[in-house]
């Protein structure tokens, strides 16, 4: 048993993905707490998708180099994250359908880019690969997280405010729009830089399942925050060993393990699980 | 009760013949007159007769599709508006002080809310009679006292033009006697109030100058035909 847990760090390029995925775990849920609760979970499939082709081009442009393709992301992502805004305001927020449509069609470029060049490995790049988790992208994952939190703190009361009552915040101090730019910037910057060990299509699991499953742990917005890191982390951990020992890809691993424990908290949390809800007094 | 702004209290909003719409709709045109400093005005009509449209638009947040309002030479900070609260995501993990409290200072990256602003939160919610809740989330609260909460928050907004719009919808009996003397203390302090209102028993009442929105104009300090408002 404690072979099946300890062997796969035994490895250092799985201590390396440890160490990315770690950061990721605490830079990245926080970020989704706030998406959800501002009821924007399905811009954060549509930034995953969206980065996509901008990773493609950085690596048709500059081979496979961790920046070049994190540039390319980082810059698809936020011009797909600025076509959101203006449409959710061209369309008075019922903008889902053309987000739907949105991240199809960067999902297709995406592939149909990656795919055009025989030397790009697909599966590497929509669902990960611990492997590859090079110097230039745990720096990558480190810095992002290191950037982020500080900023997140910065920003935290005006987004919070935002996120409450956009209205209010239009009326008084009229820079909700600034905020709720950088808090998408922070975004781009999180899915892109988990995606070199899980993959584009998985790095905003590590981001979404464990804010969704902090909701039914906690009143507070702190409260969510704190257990959404500790479900990351502990998924980031559990995964990769599932990920050494099945023999299956980091990506979908830590987010099958993030899924599991989101399970278990709609089941049995204490707040609104469903559990709660047929017992209301236990 | 608040200490009063800096500047004197009350402000004289003066509309000079405005039009406003509302997308492609008409809604209001060629409306003139003064809200003066201090005063107390019930903003009267049906459904769909401008009357959010005129109150955002008093708040600098609606454009004006012609003539123009004068807030007597005073920023942004200093008008105070109540919206509809149910469009308030009521789930939100935030505890009564906190919402009170991200209104009572300008935020930003370096502001702190300090020891004074959380003095004024904590009167603020004692004021509306919430004062033992202040560490409750939201979620917990009826809409009678989520509505005592955006009152709160209001007080601490310290600002010489209050606008509410259907301050008393959805709330009880007692709860909107207290938001009442709330009102009534700020047009004590000399704040100018524009209210958004319904119930015409409690406009004859309270509020002694009225504007009712009827045929894309307003009538001032007129009250809706009783016939009218019974259909």
């Amino acid at each position: 048993m404690l072979d099946f847990l300890l062997e796969p760090f035994a490895l250092g390029f799985m201590r390396r993905a440890l160490a990315g995925c770690l950061a990721l775990s605490v830079s990245a849920p926080p970020l989704g707490v706030f998406l959800v609760l501002r009821r924007m979970s399905l811009m954060s499939d549509v930034l995953q998708h969206g980065v996509l082709p901008g990773i493609a081009v950085g690596a048709i442009a500059a081979g496979l180099s961790v920046w070049a393709m994190g540039l390319g992301g980082v810059v698809a992502g936020l011009a797909v994250a600025v076509v959101a805004g203006w449409l959710a305001r061209r369309t008075g927020g019922r903008e889902d359908s053309q987000l739907a449509g949105m991240y199809l069609l960067a999902l297709a470029a995406g592939v149909a880019l990656i795919s055009a060049r025989h030397s790009l490995d697909l599966t590497h790049i929509l669902f990960g690969n611990v492997l590859a988790v090079d110097d230039a992208a745990l720096f990558g994952m480190a810095g992002v997280a290191t950037v982020t939190l500080p900023v997140l703190a910065l920003i935290w009361r005006p987004l919070v405010l935002e996120s409450l009552d956009p209205g209010f915040m239009a009326a008084t101090a009229g820079k909700g729009g600034l905020w709720h730019l950088l808090f998408l910037v922070l975004v781009v910057l999180c899915v892109v830089s988990g995606f070199v060990a899980l993959g584009t299509l998985m790095s905003v699991g590590l981001m979404m399942l464990p804010a969704i499953a902090a909701r039914h742990w906690s009143d507070s917005l702190a409260g969510q925050v704190r257990v959404s890191v500790l479900v990351a982390c502990l998924s980031s951990v559990g995964g990769l060993i599932l990920s050494y020992n099945l023999d299956i890809p980091a990506g979908p691993a830590i987010v099958l393990f993030a899924g599991g424990l989101w399970v278990l908290s709609l089941l049995t949390g204490p707040r609104d699980s469903l559990w709660r809800q047929a017992i209301p007094d236990a | 009760m608040l200490p009063v702004g800096r500047r004197g209290l009350g402000t004289v909003i003066t509309l000079d013949n405005i039009t406003l719409r509302h997308g492609n709709r008409l809604v209001l045109t060629g409306l003139s007159g003064r809200f003066e400093s201090g005063s107390q005005t019930a903003l009267i009509g049906a459904n769909g007769s401008g009357k959010t449209t005129l109150l955002r638009a008093i708040a600098g947040l609606h454009p004006l599709a012609g003539g123009r309002i004068d807030w007597d030479g005073f920023h942004r900070r200093d008008i105070a508006l109540l919206a509809q609260g149910s469009h308030l995501d009521r789930s939100f993990p935030i505890t009564c002080r906190d919402v009170v409290a991200l209104a009572a200072t300008r935020l930003g990256p370096f502001r702190s809310i300090g020891k004074d602003k959380l003095a004024a939160t904590r009167a603020a919610l004692e004021r509306v009679d919430l004062g033992e809740m202040e560490n409750r989330p939201i979620q917990a609260l009826s809409a009678g006292q989520f509505q005592r909460v955006l009152f709160a928050r209001t007080i601490v907004q310290d600002a010489r033009l209050i606008l509410l719009d259907e301050p008393f919808t959805a709330v009880d009996a007692a709860t909107t006697q207290v938001l009442l003397s709330v009102i009534q203390d700020w047009h004590a302090q000399g704040r100018t109030v524009i209210a958004v209102l319904h119930d015409m028993e409690l406009v004859r009442e309270h509020f002694p100058h009225t504007l009712l929105l009827s045929g894309q104009t307003g009538h001032w300090n007129a009250m809706p035909d009783p016939g009218l408002q019974a259909a």
